[in-house]
């Protein structure tokens, strides 16, 4: 099991997926209807072999797993490096996990140019996975950015109204952030005279350079994470993406940025990081509170969801860098329970889209008696993402706060209240959408959902509810790898210190 | 006296000349019935041309007392020049018969291009490079008004021919006063010169030096001295701009660094911020003027100031990475823009050619391959990972950081996304627009290949991208290692 290649496979095979589907010819319908069936299938199946991944994953080592190391571009030292530690692993079973779900969910909204859509959405696993497996820098990078292109074309492809305008958003915001970082790995390779991660991890950055390395790395994963101020692409991606464009762009593609620090910027420039500690503790407290207020204020419901992603977001970045244990663990915890939860809000949004063709609140209203199915999945969603006990969005944040706390209690006071609010308009919003008087005329013939919809749903709920109610599988495989980068920064700012940095 | 050893150095060039003149012959007497078997027999002498490069040696050798150099630098370059060259030809067959101007002079003249850019790029001597530059501008003069009866061509061909002059003149200008005052012309006697401890080049031949770099800097379509290339990219016929895009500019761009890094070596830093200035301007100016274009030739004259800016950087450094990275950079350079012009050639609609961005609107449900095609060129060219285009960019910016040069690195990646909104732009319109008329179907397989061709290597060139990189590390190394 050691020698075979699962992280090429899994990382791969959607791509060969996606070849057999370009090949697919003949009737468009036919077409639409092998490419649907294939990808679906290849997603599984990818899906499957990533479990593996977690099945064969040793808790007790930090070191990074299934590895796999070929010789690239020689002559500037890139090799092809494939490995994954406590940290990245549930990211790339999330990716996996994810994709089916999305192309179920596309299967009847997207009714032109399917075999387009099913490649982009394939090849976007592709690189999603090989982006959180990727143990060299610049192989890391370029999945990183290749990324942009298949999201680009399914937000203005199959976008809404003002697709054009969020996709050029989305693309520039996020290749603007990136192209310093570029620059970033550029003088890392300079200074360490490799791109190789797990060796640049044990490398120690000259303490003045690492400032300005911070920087860049921070503008590109400020803005994929995205925080405040940089999160004004967001909401225009997330209104106008397809439903599925939307699931994963809030579930995986918002985690590359909080990943990004996890990985690189705290254990490779831990002078730095203590340095601006304060900073992103500022931007994250007004992330969770700004960004609340203003979706307690929103008409459209996949804006809404949209800040509240922002705001959730906020409590994974406050959460990495309290640098304690409980803050990390439940960091990247937060990330796969949001990455769940809200996706699964969009797609709760886009059930009722698909029917009425409107995301306006006000156009709701009394749903519950006539979808009665929906108004509970609904609602464990909402209740998942306002943190109740027993779903999986409780522990994330009780752990984040209980880190924070060791750390800063001002900070932990103002991020707490975020939760009321988060608790305000997520309630809000279930009210004036599910609760009140069925009067709108279209919605007295509303369906309910469809075996299809609730094959979606199911497996969500599960993955909520076991998450809430026993975490430990989870938290277990994460162990090794976060007390080992605590203690990697620990050591690295006690030596520093010994040289004669100021270190708080 | 002019030695055996001399005649087998120039070989490639030499073999080149005849063929060419051989051809003129056979279609004076043949006539403009045989434009395909000329054209196909150019093809055959720039492929056989460049078999007798690689079959050359790999030490360096100089010819004709040093006017002339061949090394693996120069190697590196021809086969660029040779392949553009090559490829403009068969991209012309199909358009000059449809667009009647079939003459079989036209791939002659562009064998006569390529021998003047072959002998550019083994310049080893002032004269020689005036030499080799003159042959090949005055036959690009003529095929950019080779469409005589249109204005826009002729006035192409005119604006070039005046503006061409002037840079000669510019050119000639700084080359005599470096003559003036360092006494020579020859390459490796000037190095000596401004090497060692006493030696002082002396305000005049830094004046020359300027000079001579405005020239060079018109030849590249370098900003300031761009103004030229819109105009006739837009006018002359389009597979004559396809040729100008790519094998002048890689030619030139060879000229340059041997020119600079060669005899004028030690002077880099009296150089290095002019050729920074010039890199950032066109840098900027190519992302920024763009965005406003609606004829796609025009647009892609900016696009290749642009690129020339990224080039840029790579000499900037002035270390044997920056070299590296041109060449790499060069290579992806002609192949995305080779592959661009078989899509723009493709741009016709009821027997006539189009030529406005708008009028890709659609092209994705109408012809998916070829937007497909056009779309990885596009994201190649605003350096998107994983296509080639990042690549190039990498090399030349890794250049720049180990140099220190932080600033024109910044400005150079912000530029770029930049450059990014308007190759968006294209995509934008084949991929979300409503589709317009759909264009006739591509006459002749050849455009169709070269195109698929191009696209699969900018796809895949991050598969393998080792053969392109060390055979540019090797001629990088060549221009390092004697000086």
């Amino acid at each position: 099991m050691i020698d075979f290649p699962i992280l090429t496979l899994t990382t791969f095979l959607p791509l060969i997926g996606a070849l057999a589907i370009l090949l697919i010819r003949g009737d468009e319908q036919i077409v639409a209807r092998n490419a649907r069936a294939a990808a679906l299938w290849t997603s599984l199946v990818t899906f499957i072999v990533s479990i593996f991944l977690w099945v064969g994953f040793d808790n007790s080592t930090a070191d990074f797993q299934f590895v796999e190391k070929v010789s690239w571009i020689p002559s500037i030292g890139l090799s092809y490096h494939m490995g994954v530690d406590g940290i990245s692993v549930f990211f790339v079973i999330l990716a996996t996990f994810l994709t089916p779900i999305c192309i179920l969910a596309s299967w009847e909204s997207i009714q032109h140019r399917v075999k387009e859509y099913m490649i982009a959405f394939l090849v976007l696993e592709t690189l999603m996975v090989g982006m959180f497996c990727a143990l060299d820098f610049i192989l890391f990078y370029i999945f990183f950015e290749a990324v942009l292109i298949p999201m680009f074309l399914i937000i203005g492809i199959w976008g809404g109204g003002r697709r054009v305008y969020a996709a050029f958003k989305f693309f520039l915001f996020t290749l603007t952030g990136s192209v310093l970082m570029l620059i970033a790995i550029l003088v890392i390779y300079f200074e360490a005279e490799t791109t190789d991660i797990p060796t640049l991890l044990k490398t120690m950055l000259d303490p003045r350079t690492q400032l300005w390395l911070w920087l860049a790395f921070f503008a590109s994963f400020a803005v994929k994470v995205p925080m405040w101020p940089f999160h004004t692409w967001l909401p225009d991606a997330h209104v106008e993406a397809p439903t599925a464009g939307s699931v994963i762009l809030a579930g995986v593609l918002l985690k590359m940025g909080a990943y990004g620090f996890l990985r690189f910027s705290v254990p490779m420039m831990p002078y730095a990081t203590d340095f601006f500690t304060p900073l992103i503790f500022t931007l994250s407290v007004i992330a969770i509170i700004y960004t609340s207020l203003v979706a307690l204020a929103q008409e459209d419901m996949k804006k809404l969801i949209a800040y509240s992603s922002v705001a959730h977001m906020g409590f994974v970045t406050l959460g990495i860098f309290t640098l304690t244990f409980q803050g990390v663990q439940g960091a990247i915890f937060q990330m796969i329970s949001h990455g769940i939860v809200s996706g699964a809000l969009f797609l709760c949004v886009g059930v009722i889209y698909d029917r009425i063709h409107t995301r306006e609140i006000s156009r709701y209203g009394g749903l519950v008696e006539r979808m009665p199915k929906y108004a509970v999945v609904f609602m464990v969603f909402m209740l998942a993402s306002v943190g109740l006990p027993g779903t999986s969005g409780f522990v994330g944040e009780f752990l984040i706060l209980v880190g924070v706390f060791q750390v800063n209690t001002w900070v932990a006071a103002l991020a707490t209240t975020g939760i009321i609010l988060g608790a305000a308009y997520m309630l809000y919003l279930y009210r004036r959408v599910i609760f009140g008087k069925l009067e709108k005329e279209d919605l007295k013939s509303i369906l309910d959902l469809k075996p299809r919809e609730i094959a979606i749903f199911v497996p969500l709920i599960i993955v909520t509810l076991w998450m809430g109610i026993w975490p430990a599988p989870f938290l277990e495989v994460m162990d090794a790898s976060v007390a080992n980068l605590i203690e990697q920064h620990k050591t690295a700012m006690s030596a520093l210190q010994s040289d004669g940095f100021a270190v708080k | 006296m002019v030695t055996s050893a001399d005649l087998y150095s120039v070989l490639p060039e030499l073999i080149l000349a005849v063929l060419a003149m051989a051809l003129l012959m056979y279609g004076v007497f043949r006539g403009d019935k045989t434009v395909n078997t000329v054209s196909w027999l150019a093809v055959g002498a720039l492929v056989l041309t460049a078999i007798i490069i690689s079959a050359s040696p790999d030490t360096e050798q100089s010819a004709f007392r040093g006017q002339l150099i061949v090394d693996q630098f120069a190697t590196y370059m021809k086969w660029l020049v040779l392949i553009g060259s090559a490829l403009a030809i068969i991209m012309s067959m199909n358009y000059n018969e449809r667009e009647g101007i079939q003459r079989f002079e036209f791939p002659v003249l562009i064998l006569f291009a390529s021998l003047g850019m072959l002998l550019m790029v083994s310049a080893n001597d002032l004269m020689s490079l005036y030499v080799g530059l003159e042959l090949q501008s005055l036959s690009l003069y003529v095929i950019a008004a080779f469409r005589r009866d249109s204005t826009k061509s002729s006035e192409a061909g005119l604006k070039y021919f005046v503006l061409g002059a002037l840079s000669s003149g510019m050119l000639l200008y700084g080359a005599s006063m470096i003559y003036g005052f360092a006494g020579t012309t020859q390459f490796d006697q000037l190095a000596t010169l401004f090497t060692g401890p006493n030696a002082d080049p002396g305000v005049g031949v830094i004046v020359g030096l300027v000079f001579l770099m405005a020239g060079l800097a018109f030849k590249v379509s370098a900003v300031p001295f761009h103004m030229w290339t819109p105009d006739v990219y837009e006018g002359a016929p389009t597979p004559v701009t396809a040729l100008f895009a790519v094998a002048p500019k890689i030619a030139a761009i060879a000229l340059l660094v041997r020119t600079m890094v060669g005899p004028f070596g030690e002077l880099f830093e009296q150089w290095q911020q002019i050729i920074i200035f010039i890199s950032i301007a066109s840098m900027l100016l190519g992302a920024l003027a763009a965005i406003w274009q609606t004829n796609i030739k025009r647009l892609m004259a900016y696009s290749s100031i642009g690129h020339i800016g990224y080039a840029l950087v790579g000499l900037a450094a002035g270390s044997e990475e920056g070299i590296r990275g041109i060449g790499v950079y060069m290579a992806i350079y002609l192949v995305m823009n080779i592959g661009t012009f078989c899509c723009i050639l493709s741009m016709r609609r009821q027997g006539m050619m189009v030529e406005g961005i708008s009028d890709l609107a659609g092209l994705a449900r109408n012809q998916p391959m070829m937007a497909a095609a056009m779309a990885i060129f596009m994201f190649s060219m605003a350096g998107i990972p994983p296509l080639a285009g990042f690549f190039g960019k990498l090399y030349v910016f890794m250049a720049a950081v180990n140099e220190g040069l932080y600033v024109l690195a910044i400005i150079g990646v912000l530029t770029s996304v930049i450059g990014a909104f308007y190759y968006l732009r294209i995509i934008k319109i084949m991929y979300f627009d409503e589709p317009a008329e759909a264009f006739d179907k591509m006459a002749g397989r050849e455009v169709g290949t070269i195109m698929g061709v191009s696209g699969l290597f900018t796809l895949l060139f991050f598969v393998f991208p080792t053969p392109i990189v060390s055979a540019a590390s090797k001629a990088a190394a060549v221009l390092f290692s004697a000086g």
